[in-house]
Parts: structure tokens; sequence; C-alpha cells
């Protein structure tokens, strides 16, 4: 049985995009974001709205693709298109957009898109390890405090930020608890629904009350599971999803897996378990504990990334996973290339069945990813 | 009783009856337009074939990119899967199967209970798979089951689109520039060769390696695959039927 409280998880699509609308009216300034690598803390501190930004459904794609080339990334292609056809009611609001130095393709899409609204770009080192990565990452922070200050005309005081930071650490532990129930085995949330709940918060414009939804959800899944209630049982195959990152539209192959019979309990990604599990240092001077934390994502655009190689590690224990199935966006360079470690280290020392899916977010090959998925969840059972 | 086992390709849908020690029954039709009325005339002829009733049947097991469009199937299973355990029954030492059908090419991995333990399959274009060929045979103006007669012996033109549609423009243009129908066969085989190559060195491919699916009739495909991989690969006249045959053992152990 589904928990009740996911309907109200899902009337957030509505709720925020007129929370969004009246914020700005109200003279609130709107950080619009993309990346995982974004803190939100800075942008909070200076009193504005965090915003996660549209990327993740098919629709916008055609029209980008009259400027970008059609052998990009549906993820970077469905943010241009998005910006560019004004679908998006988080871009609309935005006032200042936050863009990152990740992959070649999101880096020359920002060019164009810098066209549309003022842009502050955050430059990452291309690798996470080192005090000089640390040092030169640090200073981009101090970049980004310094550009909002100028740009909306306040102090972001050391206070400000601390502040912040905990807001930011309790909605990481709260979303951070809320994937932990599916540890559990067998899982009481579907991952379809884990996947609804955090795509839907990234556009929260209230954190608070966002927090206090997650953890009302977290208690009544409690109680499911107080009462034995679970959304699979206990046969199914318990799946780690890792790879590119995904959101509502671009959902196809978690679906699958799931119809397939497969409980994904695990996300590995950025859009998943990746942002939470490390939180930003409380007790060290704000900038740099910022610095630390956002350079210890395990992220394809960084070399080398060990770092997820453990992050793998620990969720397959931790999460009691049968297989690990890696979802790569077609020409996503990044994770495209580090499937082949990935392959290896799941295979050979994790002693786990492995598969990649390089995908679009189109339906087309729908029918030959279903075919692939149900002989992978066959070849588990 | 029996158990029956029913492969809807794209191109042909094809069944077996199985008694739990031999094939009894096979038959074998194209699908049509309509997976599920082919699947449902076949299933009827297969019966009337040797004479038996529903009654005598314990489990209808079916497979093939049609398995979902079956409404009298107790089961369906993957064809990945329906490969493995088919190939285990034709000869347990088979641990690799190549499969190469109408729309999909796949390379499958099993131990020594005929259990898959792992799988590649092309991504959704046809290149490389027996669409390709029939398109192909179609410019040439010849039965696609002609081509590996037609190409032998003779030297192949180079044709480098992996691409069904552009593969289409480079035959055009080797015809008009006067490159015979046999030379251009045999390039179009190398082709199918290179992808499905590609594909199988991906996974290390251990003995013995069988090769089934439409395309498995083709000969010419299957002696140039042998000569890449270096290593004998086996087929049979049931290679068409694996995974109809896995379907039905599936059907039969449940």
């Amino acid at each position: 049985m589904r928990p009740k409280i996911m309907q109200d998880v899902e009337a957030l699509r509505g709720i925020n995009s007129v929370k969004i609308k009246e914020a700005h009216e109200a003279g609130k300034k709107v950080v619009g974001m993309y990346c995982v690598f974004s803190p939100q803390e800075i942008a909070l501190a200076a009193d504005a709205i965090t915003v996660s930004l549209c990327g993740t459904k098919q629709e916008p794609i055609e029209f980008a693709e009259k400027e970008l080339p059609r052998n990009l990334c549906p993820l970077i292609k469905s943010s241009y298109g998005f910006a560019i056809t004004d679908k998006c009611p988080y871009f609309y609001f935005s006032d200042v957009l936050l863009a990152e130095t990740t992959c070649d393709g999101k880096k020359k899409m920002y060019e164009l898109m810098a066209k549309l609204k003022p842009m502050h770009l955050m430059n990452l080192p291309q690798g996470a390890q080192g005090e000089e990565a640390l040092a030169f990452w640090k200073n981009e922070m101090i970049r980004f405090k310094d550009f909002l200050e100028k740009q909306f005309g306040v102090e972001i005081t050391e206070e400000k930020l601390k502040e912040a930071i905990k807001l930011m650490n309790r909605e990481r532990s709260a979303m951070k608890r809320l994937h932990k129930l599916n540890a559990h085995k067998p899982a009481p949330l579907s991952g379809m629904d884990m996947m609804l709940a955090q795509w839907l918060k990234g556009f929260n414009v209230d954190k608070e009350a966002g927090i206090a939804l997650v953890e009302g959800l977290i208690t009544e899944v409690e109680e499911q599971m107080e009462k034995g209630i679970y959304a699979f049982d206990e046969k199914a195959p318990r799946i780690l999803l890792t790879g590119c990152p995904i959101g509502s539209g671009s959902e196809k192959v978690l679906r699958i897996l799931e119809e397939s019979g497969a409980s994904v309990v695990a996300f590995e990604n950025c859009t998943g378990y990746k942002g939470l599990d490390v939180m930003v240092d409380e007790n060290k001077e704000p900038i740099t504990a910022l610095a630390e934390k956002y350079l210890s994502t395990p992220c394809s655009c960084m070399t080398p990334n060990n770092g997820r190689l453990d992050l793998l590690r620990r969720l397959s224990e931790e999460y009691q996973v049968d297989g690990v199935v890696d979802l790569t966006w077609q020409a996503c360079h990044t994770y495209n290339i580090e499937s082949f470690t990935v392959k290896n280290y799941v295979k050979d020392t994790l002693n786990l069945p492995f598969i990649q899916i390089e995908t679009d977010y189109s339906d087309s090959d729908e029918g030959q990813i279903r075919v692939r998925v149900e002989a992978f969840v066959e070849t588990i059972k | 009783m029996y158990s029956v086992g029913i492969d809807v390709g794209s191109v042909a849908a094809k069944a077996v009856i199985f008694d739990g020690k031999k094939i009894v029954a096979k038959d074998i039709i194209p699908t049509g337009w309509s997976p599920k009325e082919s699947g449902l005339f076949l299933y009827d002829k297969i019966k009337d074939s040797i004479h038996i009733n529903d009654d005598q049947i314990k489990a209808i097991v079916g497979t093939g990119y049609g398995r979902v469009s079956l409404p009298f199937i107790s089961k369906k299973v993957t064809e990945i899967t329906c490969h493995g355990k088919g190939a285990h029954f034709i000869d347990p030492e088979i641990r690799t199967v190549i499969d190469i059908g109408g729309q999909d090419s796949k390379v499958i991995k099993m131990d020594e209970n005929g259990h898959v333990i792992d799988f590649l399959m092309n991504d959704k274009c046809a290149a490389g798979t027996g669409r390709f060929l029939q398109v192909m045979a179609h410019i040439l103006e010849i039965d696609v089951d002609d081509l590996s007669d037609i190409a032998k012996g003779a030297a192949p033109e180079n044709i480098n689109s992996m691409c069904t549609v552009f593969a289409e423009s480079e035959v055009i243009s080797l015809m008009a520039s006067g490159a015979s129908k046999e030379s251009i066969a045999a390039g179009l085989l190398q082709s199918v060769c290179k992808k499905t190559y590609s594909l199988i060195s991906k996974l290390n491919v251990e003995d013995k390696v069988f090769f089934s699916g439409g395309v498995s009739k083709n000969s010419l495909i299957k002696e140039l695959l042998s000569e890449r991989l270096g290593k004998e690969i086996i087929s049979s006249d049931l290679s068409q039927f694996l995974g109809a045959i896995g379907a039905a053992v599936i059907g039969y152990e449940k």
C-alpha cells in the first residue's frame, strides 16, 4: 500500500509553481540551480530561495536541438530546451542562475544559457584530491558569495552561513533517513516513490515545510512497516541504481525495473543518495566546511573518481543489494566511460550481477530495454 | 503431459512441444502484423499437428518480443533466459550463445546448468541484425536465404555504414559504380560479422559456442564469425527454435 502522504508529495508539483510566483512577487530573490555541486547554503544565507531547475523531460528537447547538437546528452538538451521555451516556472522566476563546470557538454551549453539570465559559473577543479584542489574550490565558494552579495545587495555573514548549513544538514539528514528505510528487507517504499519524493523536494520553496513533509512520510512508512506493509515482497531482487541523474520524465529505466519485479532500494546517483552521504561540518569555518563537503561529491566529472566505487560498496552492503544497474545517458562521456570501471569493480570485487543501460529520455527503445531488464532480473532470481 | 514454448519474434513466430524428454513437434510461421493472432494461430496449429488438447498441456511459456501480446500463456520469460535454457537442452556443454534475430543481436553466457550468467544485446538500432540483411537483399533483388550462396567466394566490397538506412545508400552507390551483386553481398555479410564481433568481444567467449536465431541459417556468416573468434561455432537445424525450446523446457520444469 502506498503511503498516503505520497499524495501530498505529489501535490507539491502544483503548489510549488504557485509558491515560487508568490515569493517572486513578494520580492524574494530566487537562485536557480542544476547540479549537486551547487552550494545552496550560500544562496540561503543571502536570504534567497534555491530551486532545482527543470531538465528531466523529453518535450523541450526538440526545441533545444535547433541550437544544440542532436548527439548530446538528453539532460543538457532538456535543461536548455526548458530555458529557451520558458516552460519551466522555476527558471522563469529565477533572478540568477548558478552554473558549474562539470562536464564539457554542460559548460558549453551554459555559455548559451547565460544570454538568457544573469548567471554565475563556478569552476570545479578536474580532480578532488589534494590541498590545491580544495584551495581552488574554496576560492570558488568565495567568488559565488561575492557575486550574490553584489547581485542582491546583501551581506552574507558567517552567522547566516552557519544557520543555512544547519538547515541544509537537517534537510539532508531527513532525506538520508528516508532513503535508509529501504535498507530494510523487504523495502517499504518503491524506488519510484523514493525518486519522486526527492525530485519534488528539489523544487520546494519552503525548506522547513519540505523537511516536515519528508519527516511525515518517514513516520507513516515506519507505521506501515510495523504493520508489515511493504512495497515489495521478500523475494523481489534488490537493485542498486547508479549512473546519471534521473527525475520525473526520465524515470524510464527505474520504472521498467520495478515493472519487471525488481525492487530498486538504493540510488547512488546525484539525484539520490550521492549528495546526502556527507554532511557539512558545523564546527568549521563555514566556507571551508562547504568547500570540503561539495568537493567530496563522487561525480564522474572528477578524475580519478574512486569515491564512487567506495560509495557503491557501502550502499551494496547496507541495502543488501542483489544487482547493480548503471544507467547512463547517451553522449554522457564521463559516465559512459566510467561504466567499464564500475562494471569490473561490481563484478570482480562486489561479486554482484551488473548491467549498463545507455539510453535517452525518449520511449523509442522501451521494448529493447524491457528485454534486457527482464532478462537481468531473471538471472538474479 | 506436455509443455509448449512459443517464441514470437519480430519476423517469425516459432513453437515447439516438449514431452519432458524430447521435442515432439515444432513449427514456424511469419509473425505478420499481429503477434497476438500469429501466436494463437501457431498454438492451435501445433497442437493439432500431434493431436493433443489443452488438458494434456501443463504449461505454455511465451517468449520473444511478442511475449507480452499472448493472453493464453501461463508465463512469459525473456528470450535471453530461454536461449540459455534451449542451448543447454540441445547440448549441455554449450557456454556461449550468439543469437541474431530479426531486430536484435545478443551474446549470452551460461553456466553448466544453462543458467544465464551474463549477456549483451545491441541497442535500439537494427544494425547487424536480420532486418539489415532483409533490407539489403531486397535492394539486391535476391532472397535473403540466398545471400550466403551468392556471396561465397566473392571479394567483399567494403561497406562502412553500420546503420541500415545509411548502408542502403552505400549499397545503391556501389551498384551504380558497377560493383557485382556477389561482392556487395559478401561485403554486407562481412559488415554483419564485424558488428556482431564487436558485441561478442566485450564478453569473454567460452566453448562451446552456439549460433542461433534466423541469421544462423546463413552459413557464410557462421564461417566468418568462427574465423574472427578463432573458435568453432556450432549450429543445428533447431537453431531458429532455440528460444521456443528453452521456453518449453522452463514450462515443463515449473
